[in-house]
């Protein structure tokens, strides 16, 4: 396997790892890191299940060529709680909202509006359906997690 | 999967360089179709040339017309203020590509290069005359976006070398461009066909005759547009998805030209695209049903176009229904 050594921020801290420069991000995350909240759905970048935050962009980490990552900031799932556990709004929100139903494409879900919010704290319904137009969730029809969203985005603003 | 190494280059040099000296090389630029045909074992690479980190490639110059670096993001162009008020139907077909995650990565080049028949930039680039800036071992030349795609997947480009830009002419007043994706879903999903149309329009009657000519019945718009004698200095029109490469409804364009709009003119004009069309029948839509999309949707384009360049503002975002 050819080696090639990465730095970069993931969730706040700096990371440097060794990686084959044919993984993607996706790979490096769960296989290596072991950081396993964020999920591989079809890996072709058609269901949004692996989204993570890139330099404040939503991607795909099963399109995400590991070399890239070099010198960037990546947030995962596991960074958007406080350091000491407290839930982000927008995952409090999932769950009082019952944003939630088998919970696979949660995280990802949870990145794409994080993205979104991050940049924008007053998303009209149609922006929020946009931003997560490229996550796929099979259970809850979408309409509880567009709610959680906008309960998200009102504690937020406070 | 075989090894394959990652190059990093920093110029438009350093990358046509290493795709010289390096055996079985790709370049790569957001990678959302390479990463996917690599993952297929379609391509298996030894060597990605990455463009992410090259400069000159990402910037967008609105002096003396439009230039747009190949490696712009669909997302950057589909939120310019500036392409989304003077070519819009490019801000239009940028902001369909994929999802969020696809179009923050994904770039305009790599739409273009990769040249999909379904490619949703390219028939705004085909109607807005662009012009592709191409940088090889040999230096520099240009090619129109038009002579650009050969074929599925193929395009004029010899190897190694390298589309930095897209260039497109600064558009007088009263110019108004549109983009409709048909397509089953509202997201995630390739059009069964794509049409672009831009139309520099001239008044006979009054500005404001055209301008309030729009908001109700599509029948009315055009009878009033007629009463005000409104006509098409330069129009275009542009289709995918219904050849093997993008096309421009060339005889189309020419029935409208000069020509007074009227219900007539604009029946014949969809007639005649529908004619232009080769489409065949693939599981998004039989061949038939493509045709008469076409004949439809130029119209809607067209009427789209010129409320855009006699609007208030020449942006009508989203597109009305007709």
């Amino acid at each position: 396997m050819m080696k090639k050594e990465v730095v970069f921020t993931l969730n706040n801290e700096e990371v440097i790892v060794e990686v084959d420069p044919k993984w993607t991000l996706l790979h490096l995350l769960r296989e290596v890191l072991e950081l396993t909240g964020t999920k591989e759905g079809c890996g072709v970048g058609e269901c949004g299940a692996c989204t993570v935050i890139v330099d404040g962009e939503a991607v795909n980490s099963c399109l995400y060529p590991v070399m890239e990552v070099e010198g960037r900031s990546v947030v995962t799932i596991e960074g958007v709680a406080s350091p000491d556990g407290t839930l982000h709004p927008i995952q409090q929100a999932f769950i009082e909202n019952n944003g939630v139903q088998c919970g696979y494409c949660t995280s990802g879900m949870i990145m794409s509006a994080k993205a979104l919010l991050d940049k924008k704290n007053d998303p009209t319904e149609d922006e929020i359906r946009t931003s997560i137009a490229g996550n796929i969730c099979r259970c809850t029809g979408y309409v509880q997690i567009v709610e959680s969203i906008q309960q998200a985005a009102e504690r937020m603003k406070k | 999967m075989k090894a394959c190494d990652y190059h990093k280059p920093h110029t438009v040099k350093e990358a046509i360089d290493l795709m010289d000296s390096l055996e079985n090389a790709k370049y790569i630029a957001g990678g959302t179709d390479i990463m996917v045909l690599t993952r297929q074992g379609k391509l298996s690479p030894a060597n990605l040339v990455s463009l992410r980190n090259v400069s000159g490639l990402s910037g967008i110059d609105v002096q003396n017309g439009v230039r747009i670096g190949a490696g712009v993001t669909h997302t950057r162009i589909a939120n310019d203020e500036f392409i989304r008020e003077h070519c819009s139907a490019l801000a239009e077909g940028a902001g369909v590509v994929g999802s969020r995650q696809i179009r923050n990565v994904a770039t305009i080049g790599g739409n273009i290069c990769n040249a999909a028949p379904s490619a949703d930039t390219a028939c705004p680039l085909l109607v807005l005359d662009a012009v592709a800036v191409i940088t090889g071992t040999s230096g520099e030349r240009q090619l129109s976006v038009d002579d650009l795609f050969l074929g599925p997947n193929r395009v004029a480009l010899e190897k190694g070398e390298l589309v930095t830009a897209f260039v497109m002419p600064a558009f007088g007043p009263r110019t108004g461009s549109a983009y409709i994706k048909h397509a089953r879903r509202m997201a995630m999903d390739l059009p069964i066909l794509g049409i672009a149309a831009r139309v520099t329009v001239k008044i006979g009657g009054s500005e404001g005759g055209c301008r309030d000519a729009f908001g109700g019945d599509a029948s009315e718009t055009v009878k009033r547009l007629e009463a005000e004698g409104l006509s098409l200095e330069d129009v275009r029109i542009a289709m995918s998805v219904v050849a093997p490469r993008p096309i421009r409804a060339k005889r189309a364009e020419e029935s409208l030209k000069g020509r007074t709009i009227s219900a007539k003119a604009l029946e014949e004009l969809g007639e005649i695209a529908g004619s232009e069309s080769q489409p065949r029948d693939s599981f998004r839509g039989e061949a038939w049903y493509r045709r008469d999309m076409v004949r439809v949707l130029t119209k809607r384009a067209v009427l789209t176009s010129i409320e855009r360049a006699v609007g208030a503002s020449s942006m009508v975002f989203p597109g009305r229904l007709w």
